[in-house]
This record gives structure tokens, C-alpha cells and sequence, in this order.
């Protein structure tokens, strides 16, 4: 399998290592009322659907960046790589 | 249906063997049954099959999309085992192996289970550490549990390099004598054939495609043969049953991935054992047909494809190469993969669901096969008297609100790793 990363061009996957559903960017409030069935739901479930799925992967042999990468489940098919930084921030976040 | 036996056999013999009756019917579905089993793998047969031996419950539809046994229990690695270190799961595997242990009689059908024994090879002092305790849980709980030398290891499995200069040197080794292999065909056909038998319906190519929920209850399926009613629905499909849960609403602590098996071409009798190893991330045994059959990790992403990639065959070779050096000339035969149930603490769920009358069987992650008896059997229990087997009681699906996880590894949530 072959990413195509935003800044280094092609890459093979064996370079990278994966951590899963990129909903994990999306850390919940531990302050919130709702936290303990919000942290249950972060850390634990998973739609885990079989075609479509954006997901974490680390490029730890190489630059050593979190990307998200949008690929086929069914197909292994990868039709969208983007840096995880900027997913965060058009998601709003600070860094 | 005829009995199996040596009578049977020579009778048939006398007909050249073209009197043989169907093991099981292929009937229409009716339009409403008692108990509804989605899924007919081992676990979804084992549990119809409980259900009427154990409780009385015969009218009972296994529903399967593809064919009977088609799906994981057809694409495993066939070992058994109950080396657990863990209260929750050390009961219930012994269950399940006491239960192999009587199986082929109980089901009148020869699952080929080969108490060769399982071996878990120990290369640094940790590991060494780690073995010995398990073993001693494991011997606490009643279950076989012995300690091995390297000395002892090399005069029981001959072809293994147990010298200091090999990649992982080996340092003693876990054995449990009474694991093993088991005809994985076998344990599905003979579930499916003793549940035939006792009047379940068994219908292949019969795709469930919703779960009709009314008022927090199940009441049916809808399916590619029509709709189905039932009170009490059963989800057996590990590998997909985060898909199978959608129909119902209901998201689950799983992520599906892809796990590889590869098989050798055939050999003369060479390994008489279970061989693992943690470090060099390996199984391997011999099948009766001469085959190595042996395995690794997963290819570690997100993979509903039923199939692998080349660098983790090329992984796998070279472990298996590096313990047993004498395998280097064997040809590979084929490889092919199957898709895991990996829950967030790496042990299985049996358990209801926050909807009356739905009840889930899944996230095996590699361990399903070990697991099918027991597995059937305490799901039958939960589905009959609607309240868990007292060997299965860690396994509810509230385990993850609570924080009761059972983590064998101490991975984490972190599915891939477990």
C-alpha cells in the first residue's frame, strides 16, 4: 500500500504506523457534566464501517507526521491524504 | 438423520458410499420462529445446537448469507488452547476445552480434535517472568500448565533452533499438553448437523439487511429472502457484527482488521506440536494433510478486504525461518485472510444489548476458534434464560462503561495491538 503524503510525495505504508478512526483528534471536554459517557464513546466505540474510512497514521519512519487518510476498507483504496494538523485546525482547534 | 458409526460406515461401504443421507436439510425460512441466529459459523451453530440440547429451544433459524462455515471458522489456524492468565477468561476457555474434549461424541461427528499440546516460547527474562506466572494461574485454576527447559524443548520439537546464535534465542517455553488442533470444517458441519438433527433451521444464502426495532424490543429481521419474525435475536458474525449492530443503532467497541494464515505444501510428519512465539510474533503447526500452517500479526489497519498484503507473508516467512531454519527449502502453498472482530481490550463479548430481546456474540479477535463450544454454549444460556453463564459473566458489553475491561496484553484501547 501506497500513501501519497502532503509534503514527501509517495510513500510505502510499512513506514508508517496506524492508530486508527481520526474521530480520536476530537478529544471531549474532560471538564464537561457529560464526560465520563463522552470519554466512554472517544476512547472505546467505533462506527468502524466497512468502505469509507478516515484514519490516523503516523509517519514514524520518516518525518514523523500525523496524517489522516481517507481510504477504502472494502478496496484498500486511498483517495484522500492530508496533513492531521490541518484537519485540527479547520476543525476549530488551536493547534 | 442416520447415526455415525463404524455400523454405519460399513453398511454404506456395501452401497459404495452413494446411500448417504444429507447431513442437514435446506429448508425455506418460515415466517416466525422462537430464536433467530444471525450468522452460521461455529459459534452461531454451536449456539442453535445448545439451545435445543440444553434448553429445550428447537425452534430455532440460523440465518447465514453465505454458505454454512464459510466465514472465519473456515479460515483459521484451527489451534486450541486455554492458557489464560486472567479470572474472566481463564474459566470460560477451560470450559471451552473441556468441552472439546468431548465434542466429536457429543455431536457424533469427528471434529479431529489432537491434544498435541501448545507451546509458548519464552526469549528474554520478562517473558520468562511472565510465563512462569501464567503458568502458575493457569495451575491454580485446575488447568494443565508446565514449565519447560530449553533442553526439554529441544528433544520435544527436534527441528527447532534452540542455539544461542538464532534471532531470538530461545530461553524455556510454556506448555499447555492438553491444547491443540481441531478440524475447523468439521466443527461447523458437525454443529450444524447435531442442531439439524434437533429441529433447527439452518438457511444459507439468507443475507440479514435489517433488525426491526419497536419500542426498544427486536421483533424480526428483514432479509434477502424475506422478513423473519422473532422475540429473541442473536448476532454471531464476528468479523463484521460492528455492521450487523448498525441495523440496530448500536455502535460497538470493535474495529474490524484483516489477520493473514498461510499454508506450506505438504510434508512428511515433522511437527507434533503447537508452536507460538510472542517475540518473533509467530504460530505454526502441521495439519494431518502435512501442511505447516502458520501465522503472525495482523496487517494492523482497518480492513473488511479478505485478503492481506505481501510484507506480512514476507514478516511471517522470515519468523517462521528464523525459529525452525530447516522449513527454508519449503514451498508456501497459499495465503488468505480473514477479517477480526478486535474489541479495545482484546477478549470477546456475550451479552446483551440496550435493546430487549437483541443479544450480541463477537469481538474474538484471534481467538474465536478455541472459543466455538464454549461460546455457543454460554450464549444459548444467555439467549434461553436471558442472564449470563457463570463463566461468561466478564464478557457483557457493559464492561466498557464500567471499566472492567479484561486486558490480557495491558495494550489499552488500542485494538490493533491486542
Amino acid at each position: 500500500m501506497i500513501i501519497n503524503h502532503p509534503l514527501l510525495g509517495p510513500r510505502d505504508a510499512a513506514e508508517f504506523t496506524y492508530l486508527g478512526d481520526a474521530t480520536l483528534i476530537n478529544r471531549p471536554d474532560w471538564q464537561a457534566e457529560d464526560a465520563a459517557g463522552k470519554f466512554h464513546e472517544y476512547l472505546y466505540l467505533r462506527d468502524n464501517p466497512a468502505g469509507e474510512h478516515r484514519e490516523l497514521w503516523f509517519h514514524e519512519q520518516g518525518d514523523r507526521s500525523w496524517l489522516v487518510v481517507t481510504r477504502n476498507t472494502l478496496t484498500h483504496e486511498i483517495t484522500k491524504v492530508e496533513l492531521a494538523r490541518d484537519v485540527a485546525l479547520a476543525a476549530g482547534r488551536d493547534k | 438423520m442416520s447415526h455415525y458409526s463404524i455400523f454405519s460406515l460399513a453398511r454404506n461401504a456395501l452401497s459404495r458410499h452413494e446411500n448417504w443421507s444429507e447431513a442437514w436439510r435446506n429448508p425455506e425460512p418460515r415466517a416466525e420462529y422462537d430464536v433467530i441466529i444471525i450468522g452460521a459459523g461455529g459459534h452461531g451453530l454451536g449456539a442453535a445446537y445448545y439451545l435445543a440440547k440444553e434448553h429445550g429451544i428447537t425452534n430455532v433459524a440460523v440465518l447465514e448469507k453465505g454458505y454454512l462455515g464459510g466465514g472465519n471458522t473456515g479460515r483459521n489456524t484451527t489451534i486450541v488452547r486455554s492458557n489464560y492468565l486472567l479470572e474472566g477468561n481463564a474459566h470460560f476457555y477451560e470450559h471451552s476445552m473441556k468441552l472439546w474434549e468431548g465434542l466429536s461424541r457429543d455431536i457424533n461427528y469427528n471434529v479431529m480434535f489432537s491434544q498435541r499440546g501448545v507451546l509458548n516460547l519464552a526469549h528474554t527474562d520478562a517473558q520468562i517472568d511472565a510465563f512462569q506466572r501464567r503458568g502458575n494461574a493457569m495451575r491454580l485454576n485446575g488447568i494443565d500448565a508446565e514449565f519447560l527447559s530449553v533442553e526439554e524443548i529441544a528433544a520435544r520439537v527436534p527441528l527447532l533452533d534452540c542455539s544461542p546464535q538464532t534471532r531470538f534465542p530461545i530461553r524455556g517455553g510454556l506448555l499447555q499438553p492438553r491444547g491443540g488442533t481441531a478440524r475447523h470444517d468439521a466443527v461447523a458441519w458437525g454443529y450444524a448437523r447435531a442442531a439439524d438433527t434437533r429441529g433447527v433451521d439452518i438457511i444459507q444464502n439468507c443475507e440479514v439487511t435489517g433488525i426491526d426495532v419497536n419500542g426498544g424490543r427486536v421483533n424480526g429481521v428483514q432479509t434477502t429472502r424475506g422478513a423473519i419474525r422473532a422475540a429473541k435475536i442473536g448476532i454471531a458474525v464476528a468479523g463484521h457484527s460492528s455492521q450487523v449492530a448498525a441495523m440496530a443503532g448500536l455502535r460497538l467497541p470493535i474495529e474490524s482488521h484483516v489477520l493473514q494464515a498461510m499454508v506450506s505444501e505438504p510434508l512428511k510428519p515433522c511437527l507434533d506440536t503447537v508452536v507460538t512465539s510472542g517475540a518473533a510474533h509467530l504460530y505454526v503447526s502441521q495439519s494431518d494433510k502435512g501442511e505447516l500452517v502458520y501465522g503472525g500479526d495482523l496487517d494492523f489497519y482497518n480492513s473488511y478486504a479478505q485478503r492481506g498484503n505481501m510484507p506480512r507473508v514476507e514478516e511471517v516467512a522470515a519468523a517462521l525461518l528464523s525459529l525452525f531454519p530447516a522449513f527454508s527449502r519449503v514451498r508456501m502453498m497459499r495465503t488468505w485472510g480473514g477479517v477480526m472482530d478486535m474489541t479495545m481490550d482484546g477478549s470477546p463479548i456475550i451479552g446483551k444489548t440496550p435493546i430487549d430481546g437483541l443479544y450480541l456474540n463477537g469481538g474474538w479477535c484471534y481467538g474465536g476458534f478455541k472459543a466455538t463450544p464454549a461460546s455457543g454454549f454460554c450464549y444459548a444460556h444467555l439467549i434461553a434464560k436471558d442472564e449470563p453463564h457463570p463463566t461468561a459473566t466478564e464478557y457483557r458489553l457493559d464492561r466498557f462503561l464500567r471499566g472492567a475491561m479484561i486486558d490480557e496484553k495491558g495494550m489499552g484501547a488500542q485494538p490493533n495491538l491486542h
